[in-house]
C-alpha cells in the first residue's frame, strides 16, 4: 500500500495525463455519424499500434546473449508493424472509397 | 539534445493522434485524418530508433529492428491492400490481435528482464511492485484482445463456428476471476515468475471463451471492444517506460473505442451486456421454434416477372445487405440501377446503419460501384419514403427488415430500428434461401402477402434483371 502511494505521487503527471486523455478521447468521437464507424474503428485500431515503440524499445535493449529477448521482441516489432502499417493502409482504402462518391 | 529532439517527436506524435482521430470522425475530413496520425506516428518510430536512451545508453540491434520493421511492414501493406471489401472487417480484427500480441510479448520480455535483477539483487522485489502491476496488467490485456481477435477474425471469415454452452458464462467469470486472482499474487509475490506463463495461458483461454459464444452478426462491437482493450494494453507500455506518446495513444483509443463501442450498440439499440452475454445465442432456438409455425406460405417470382413489376414502377428502393457484399454484387447493382433510370424509373438506396457486417459496410461498397453520394438514403430518410415506392428490392438484407424488431418483443431483435419496407407496395426479396439471417430468427416479412421472393446469388440474379429490363 506504501509503495503504490509512493508511485502515485511519483507519476503524477501520468495520473494527470490518463484523465485528461479519457476525456478527450471521448470528446474527439462524440459526434461521428454511424456511416463512419467502422473506418473510425480501423483508425482508431491503427492508432494503437502505437505499441510498436515499446517493441523497438525492447528489441533495441536486448542483450546479444540474451536469446528469449531477442526472439520475443523481434516477433513484437514484427506484429506491432502488422498493426500499425495494415491498419493505416486499410483504413486508407476504406475512406477511398467515401471520397471517390464527389 | 537529442532527447530533448525525441520529446519533440513524441509531442509531435500525441497531437497528431488528437487531430487525427478528430478529422476521422467527419467524412469531409477522414482520409487526410488517417494520413495525418500515420505520418505522425511515423515521426515517433523513426524518433524512438535513432534518439531513445535508456539509462545513457542508445538502443542496439538495429539489424533486427529493421528486420522487423521491414517484414512487418510488407505483410501488413500487401495484407491491406490485396483484402476484398468484404473481408475487411475481419481484417482489422487481425490487426487489432497482433497489436493486442505485441503488447503481451513487451510484457513478457520486460518481466523476464525485472526477475533477473531480482535475482542478482539489483532492484529488491518490493519496489518494483507497481511496475509488475503494469506488467501483469499489459499481459492479460494484451492477450485477451490477441486471442479474442483472432477468434472475431475466424468467426467473420468462417473458420470459426458459434460455439455455447450452458453455464458458459459462470465459467468465463470463473477464468476470468482465476485469471486476476493469479495476476495479483505475482505482484504481491514477484519472486514466482513461473506464474507469469500461467497468466498468459489462462488469459489466452479467457479470450477465446469470451468471444466464442457471441453471435457473427455482434462481431463489429467485439472488435470494436477488444480494439479500446488493446489501447488500454498499448497505455500500460507507455506507463512502463514513461513514453508519453504511448500513454496518450493507448488511452485515447482506449476512450474513444469504449465510446465507439456503446455508440454501435446504440445503433442496433441493444445494452453492452446484451451484446457480452450473447442472448442471440441463448434466445436463438426459442425463437426460430415459436416463429416457423404460424407463418404461411411463401410466393416466389421469376426474374422475368421481377424485371417487368421494376420497368413499370415509378419509384424503386433497394435494400442492400450482407447478401450483396458476399456475392460482390455491388457493381452489377449500379448497372441495374443505371438501366432502369434509363427506362424513367426513380432509384434510391435505403442504407440501414448495420447492414452488412460493420455500420457503414454498405456505404462503403456501393461507394466502390461509383454509386452517386445522393442515392443513399439513410435509414430515417428511406423509412418516409417507402410508403411513395413502388417496389422494393431487398438484396441479401434479412435482420435489418425484419418486422419482429418491431411488433415481436420476445424476437432477440426487437427494439432495434428496422427499414419498413413492407410500407412499399410491393418487396420483392433476394436471398440464396429461406436459411434464417445472421441473428437466426425467422422473418415474418417473406410470408406477407406483398411479398414475393427471388431465389439466387445476388450478382447472378442482378445480371438476370439487368438483360431482362433491357430487352423490355
Amino acid at each position: 500500500m506504501h509503495n503504490l502511494l509512493n508511485w502515485v505521487s511519483a507519476n503524477q503527471q501520468i495520473i494527470y495525463i490518463v484523465i485528461l486523455m479519457i476525456f478527450v478521447g471521448i470528446e474527439v468521437i462524440g459526434r461521428v455519424p454511424s456511416v463512419l464507424h467502422t473506418p473510425l474503428m480501423s483508425g482508431a485500431n491503427a492508432i494503437h499500434g502505437v505499441v510498436i515503440i515499446g517493441a523497438i524499445i525492447v528489441m533495441g535493449k536486448a542483450e546479444p546473449d540474451n536469446y528469449l529477448a531477442l526472439v520475443l521482441g523481434f516477433l513484437a516489432v514484427i506484429v506491432g508493424t502488422l498493426n500499425v502499417v495494415g491498419g493505416f493502409v486499410v483504413t486508407d482504402r476504406m475512406l477511398e472509397m467515401f471520397r471517390k462518391k464527389k | 539534445m537529442e532527447l530533448n529532439l525525441l520529446t519533440i517527436c513524441y509531442l509531435i506524435g500525441s497531437i497528431t493522434f488528437i487531430i487525427g482521430l478528430k478529422m476521422l470522425s467527419n467524412p469531409a475530413t477522414a482520409r487526410r485524418g488517417n494520413l495525418i496520425a500515420a505520418a505522425g506516428m511515423a515521426i515517433a518510430i523513426i524518433g524512438t530508433i535513432f534518439l531513445y536512451q535508456s539509462e545513457g545508453q542508445k538502443l542496439h540491434n538495429y539489424g533486427w529492428i529493421f528486420g522487423g520493421l521491414l517484414i512487418g511492414g510488407i505483410i501488413g501493406t500487401l495484407a491491406a491492400k490485396k483484402v476484398k471489401m468484404t473481408a475487411m472487417p475481419e481484417m482489422v480484427s487481425m490487426f487489432n490481435g497482433m497489436g493486442g500480441a505485441c503488447a503481451a510479448l513487451i510484457s513478457l520480455v520486460e518481466f523476464n528482464h525485472l526477475s533477473k535483477e531480482m535475482a542478482k539483487g539489483i532492484v529488491t522485489a518490493g519496489a518494483e511492485q507497481p511496475t509488475v502491476l503494469i506488467i501483469v496488467l499489459g499481459l492479460i490485456i494484451g492477450s485477451v484482445s490477441f486471442a479474442g481477435s483472432m477468434i472475431a477474425w475466424g468467426k467473420l471469415n468462417g473458420t470459426v463456428k458459434d460455439f455455447s454452452f450452458a453455464g458458459q458464462n459462470i465459467l468465463n467469470l470463473l477464468i476470468l476471476a482465476v485469471t486476476l486472482a493469479t495476476g495479483a499474487y505475482l505482484v504481491y509475490s514477484p519472486i514466482h515468475p513461473q506464474l507469469l506463463y500461467i497468466i498468459l495461458v489462462l488469459a489466452l483461454l479467457y479470450g477465446v471463451f469470451f468471444v466464442m459464444p457471441i453471435g457473427g452478426a455482434d462481431m463489429p462491437v467485439v472488435i470494436s471492444l477488444l480494439n479500446s482493450f488493446t489501447g488500454v494494453a498499448a497505455a500500460c507500455g507507455g506507463f512502463l517506460y514513461d513514453n508519453k506518446v504511448m500513454l496518450t495513444g493507448g488511452i485515447l483509443v482506449g476512450a474513444a473505442g469504449t465510446l465507439l463501442t456503446i455508440l454501435m450498440c446504440k445503433a442496433m439499440n441493444r445494452s453492452l451486456m446484451n451484446v457480452l452475454i450473447g442472448s442471440f445465442g441463448v434466445n436463438k432456438n426459442a425463437a426460430t421454434h415459436g416463429g416457423s409455425g404460424e407463418q404461411g406460405q411463401i410466393k416466389e417470382i421469376s426474374v422475368s416477372d421481377a424485371a417487368m413489376v421494376m420497368n413499370y414502377a415509378n419509384k424503386v428502393m433497394v435494400v442492400p445487405g450482407y447478401g450483396l457484399a458476399v456475392a460482390q454484387a455491388q457493381h452489377v447493382c449500379h448497372e441495374l440501377e443505371k438501366i432502369l433510370e434509363e427506362k424513367g424509373v426513380e432509384l434510391k438506396y435505403a442504407i440501414h446503419p448495420v447492414a452488412g457486417r460493420m455500420p457503414g459496410h454498405m456505404n462503403v461498397l456501393l461507394a466502390e460501384a461509383d454509386v452517386p453520394y445522393e442515392k443513399l438514403l439513410e435509414m430515417e430518410e428511406a423509412n418516409e419514403e417507402f410508403k411513395t415506392c413502388d417496389v422494393v428490392l431487398v438484396l441479401g438484407a434479412n435482420d435489418v427488415v425484419n418486422p419482429a424488431a418491431k411488433n415481436d418483443p420476445s424476437s432477440p431483435i426487437y427494439g432495434m430500428p428496422i427499414l419498413e419496407v413492407e410500407l412499399a407496395k410491393t418487396v420483392i426479396v433476394n436471398k440464396r434461401s429461406m436459411k434464417p439471417g445472421y441473428a437466426g430468427i425467422e422473418n415474418s416479412l417473406f410470408f406477407q402477402p406483398k411479398t414475393s421472393m427471388l431465389f439466387g446469388d445476388a450478382k447472378k440474379v442482378l445480371q438476370d434483371l439487368c438483360a431482362e429490363v433491357k430487352m423490355l
